[in-house]
């Protein structure tokens, strides 16, 4: 066996889980690692200008290539700042492994010891508990390979995570001899079974016999890599399809049965037909409160089938009548072989009519001046000029919903935000994180002033680590989504929202040495983007807007999915 | 949260440290109402048993197996079916001693209800008492007329009936 410290223990168990790149920020704690790393050939460090972006483009680095971002951290107060990008990643299933340095178990002097609040100690697994999947803390340099092994296991199986690795310092130096594994050993952790036939048949015979079938994609169709077989099924019962906020980009937008997201902000075609459906197909969503806005009302009339990997996730918000324990795709594989069995042709005219109908009526696009500088124009240009396989991010926000109404997304893994914990500033580094998984596919945040600069210090990042991402500031120098909410739920009693016409963005980009570009109109707007796309270099554009611009339409807090308000 | 029935779940943990703290954890993130967790060895020197009451609805119920479930370290959870299981709760009762009458009715009290005296002193009464918590509850009343200087309850610890046990599979 060879001998090693634990520092060179964990960064071999890192290459064995095929690790290419770590993002991260070094500190006093750590340091073992980063001497380990420092003549390593295989794992390239990205150096984050705060650790919550660590996180962040951990997590973009995961969305956009289905493999783990790894990021790390010092202990104490780069620990703490990793949390949010944590929450973030656990609330949208996103497999991440985080890496901290922890204060020595013992040592030489015992006031630097776990437990004796030290310089920078902080119990980051206490933190962490209630928003990670799992996390360690090896007290030997033996352990530390079965935990990669098994918090990388953890972290991409049954319903994907976040995991924490916290790193005492002693076992960083420590040498021992060293056992690899790449088998993973809990006991405990059991991934659910292949989906109950009975229940395959009852759900093809409800989706035979519906006359109004629809399917509600998920984030979940995207982590199993079922997209194909939505589609498949979708045309086999001529079902639209209507993703969550999180499913977006599940199924191709463009595709005529394509009815966007449902939701709070959602597409009027996708709010007004899941209420019209009679059978409910739902596949890997968590029925969360933006996607359903009343429990009460939602899809009432249709009889619900769920799929889902997580147990949990069956009658925690919605009561269903057939439910499917599995891998989404697995599962919608049987179904299609055990619907297609039962269906006969040619069945469901006036449904697939009502569709097209509904589409024609409701679309957001319908009302498009392409000349104004709205929102709606702006990423109807943008959805032209970016490739299929270009990647958007967004920030949280009107820029968010604006871009889950306005730009179509046409594959998996093409649009990453924000969705559960809605944090402003996840955009930039998620779009870094993006970019270094997909290096030769265009990478876009979709930003608004107030969000980018909760993160803008990346730009550093981006541009010493040779990580070309495009930013579009939708500029309309208020905290637009509240000022929103304080203009039609608070009757215009605005509060707390101007952010002033600083920074400007051309110089704040410039500063960093990335490129700044301002667009006053649609065609210099279409400009800049080619340019952009052609650019060596992080590109901000800065586009002005109207800050009385809402998202419409909008289901205000308490009401159903078809009781949208607001013309749009 | 709307008040339901208590309602037992026994659950097989890992025994290392956090796990606890991790479930303790649960109950306050997803809001769910514990009345007492015990958590103690099993037959398994690496598997601890807790056992935990719960005020909840039906679908709370669900939703707390369920979450509960998930948890990594846990092994297994089952819900004790009611009344076919059996459980007790242990309660350390001081009371308060005025005068010989108050005592003899102390000592009464205490062998109706098969408790034992574990301490004693020329103004006080130590009682320990064992049962259901509905048998603590009567004699906890009764004490209370005494007076009780201090009180530690343990919370139930509970068992299915017959041959039946919460199977690990290995």
């Amino acid at each position: 066996m060879p001998k090693m410290s634990g520092a060179q223990a964990l960064l071999e168990s890192l290459e064995q889980q095929k690790v290419d790149t770590i993002f991260g920020i070094l500190g006093g704690a750590i340091l073992p690692v980063y001497d380990a790393l420092s003549n390593n050939k295989k794992i390239r460090h990205i150096l984050a200008r705060h650790e919550q972006c660590a996180a962040h483009e951990a997590e973009g680095y995961a969305r956009a290539s289905g493999r783990v971002g790894v990021c790390m951290a010092t202990s104490g107060p780069g620990a703490t700042n990793l949390v949010t990008g944590i929450a973030n990643a656990y609330m949208d299933s996103s497999p991440i492994i985080a890496l901290t340095g922890q204060i020595p178990t013992c040592g030489v002097n015992s006031s630097y010891m776990i437990g004796r609040d030290a310089f920078q100690e902080a119990d980051i697994l206490g933190i962490t508990t209630a928003i990670t999947k799992y996390n360690y803390q090896p007290q030997t340099v033996m352990e530390i390979p079965q935990m990669v092994t098994n918090a990388f296991y953890i972290a991409t199986t049954g319903r994907p995570g976040p995991v924490l690795i916290d790193l005492p310092k002693n076992v960083q130096l420590n040498i021992a001899e060293i056992k690899f594994t790449n088998k993973p050993n809990i006991r405990s952790y059991k991934l659910p079974q292949s989906p109950n036939p009975i229940k395959i048949n009852q759900a093809a015979e409800l989706l035979t016999k519906s006359q109004r079938p629809i399917i509600l994609a998920g984030g979940g169709v995207i982590t199993a890599g079922a997209s194909d077989e939505i589609v498949q099924m979708s045309d086999l019962l001529m079902a639209p399809v209507t993703t969550t906020f999180m499913g977006k980009g599940a199924f191709p937008e463009n595709h005529p049965l394509s009815l966007g997201s449902i939701g709070m902000h959602g597409n009027p075609t996708a709010n007004r037909l899941i209420s019209e459906a009679d059978v409910l197909l739902a596949v890997g969503t968590r029925f969360s409160d933006r996607a359903t806005t009343n429990l009460d009302t939602f899809a009432q009339d249709a009889k619900k089938i769920q799929i889902d990997i997580d147990a949990a996730e069956i009658n925690k918000n919605i009561e269903v009548d057939i439910s499917l324990i599995a891998d989404a795709k697995e599962t919608l594989k049987m179904l299609l072989a055990a619907t297609s069995k039962k269906l006969q042709k040619g069945e469901g005219k006036t449904w697939t009519k009502r569709v097209k109908e509904a589409k024609e009526q409701l679309s957001p696009m319908l009302k498009d001046n392409p000349r104004d500088m709205t929102p709606k124009a702006l990423l109807s240009e943008l959805r032209k000029l970016l490739p299929q396989n270009g990647i958007i991010t967004t920030e949280v926000g009107q820029n968010q919903m604006w871009s889950a109404l306005y730009l179509q997304a046409l594959q998996p893994r093409t649009f990453i935000s924000s969705g559960g914990l809605g944090t402003m500033g996840f955009g930039f580094p998620a779009a870094i994180g993006a970019k270094v998984a997909c290096p030769n596919r265009p990478v876009v945040d979709i930003a608004g002033d107030g969000s980018f600069i909760m993160s803008e210090q990346e730009l550093a990042c981006s541009i010493t680590e040779d990580i070309p991402v495009i930013v579009i500031v939708l500029n309309n120098s208020v905290l637009g989504m509240v000022a929103q909410w304080q203009r039609t739920l608070y009757d215009r009693r605005y509060s707390a929202i101007n952010l002033g016409k600083t920074p400007d963005f051309v110089k704040l980009a410039e500063a960093y040495g990335a490129q700044g570009i301002r667009t006053e109109s649609i065609d210099k707007f279409k400009k800049a983007i080619k340019t952009a796309i052609n650019s060596k270099i992080t590109t901000v554009i800065d586009v002005p807007i109207n800050p009385e611009i809402d998202v419409v339409p909008f289901v205000p807090p308490g009401y159903g999915l078809p009781q949208q308000r607001g013309d749009y | 949260m709307e008040a339901g029935k208590t309602n037992v779940i026994s659950v097989l943990v890992e025994n290392k440290p956090g796990v606890l703290h991790s479930i303790a954890n649960l109950f306050r993130r997803r809001n769910f109402n514990i009345e007492s967790i015990t958590v103690g060895a099993t037959q398994h020197k690496d598997i601890a048993r807790m056992t935990i009451t719960v005020n909840a609805d039906e679908k709370t119920l669900d939703q707390v197996v369920k979450q509960v479930e998930k948890q990594i370290d846990v092994l297994k959870v089952e819900e004790l079916e009611q009344g076919n299981f059996v459980m007790r709760e242990l309660a350390l009762i001081k009371v308060e001693i005025v005068d010989s009458k108050k005592r003899s009715d102390v000592i009464n009290f205490v062998n109706v209800f098969r408790g034992r005296i574990i301490d004693i002193s020329t103004d006080s009464i130590t009682v320990e008492i064992t049962g259901g918590p509905d048998k603590i509850d009567a004699f906890l009343n009764l004490m209370k007329t005494f007076g009780v200087i201090e009180l530690a309850r343990t919370g139930i610890t509970a068992l299915s009936r017959g041959i039946k046990s919460i199977k690990i599979d290995e």
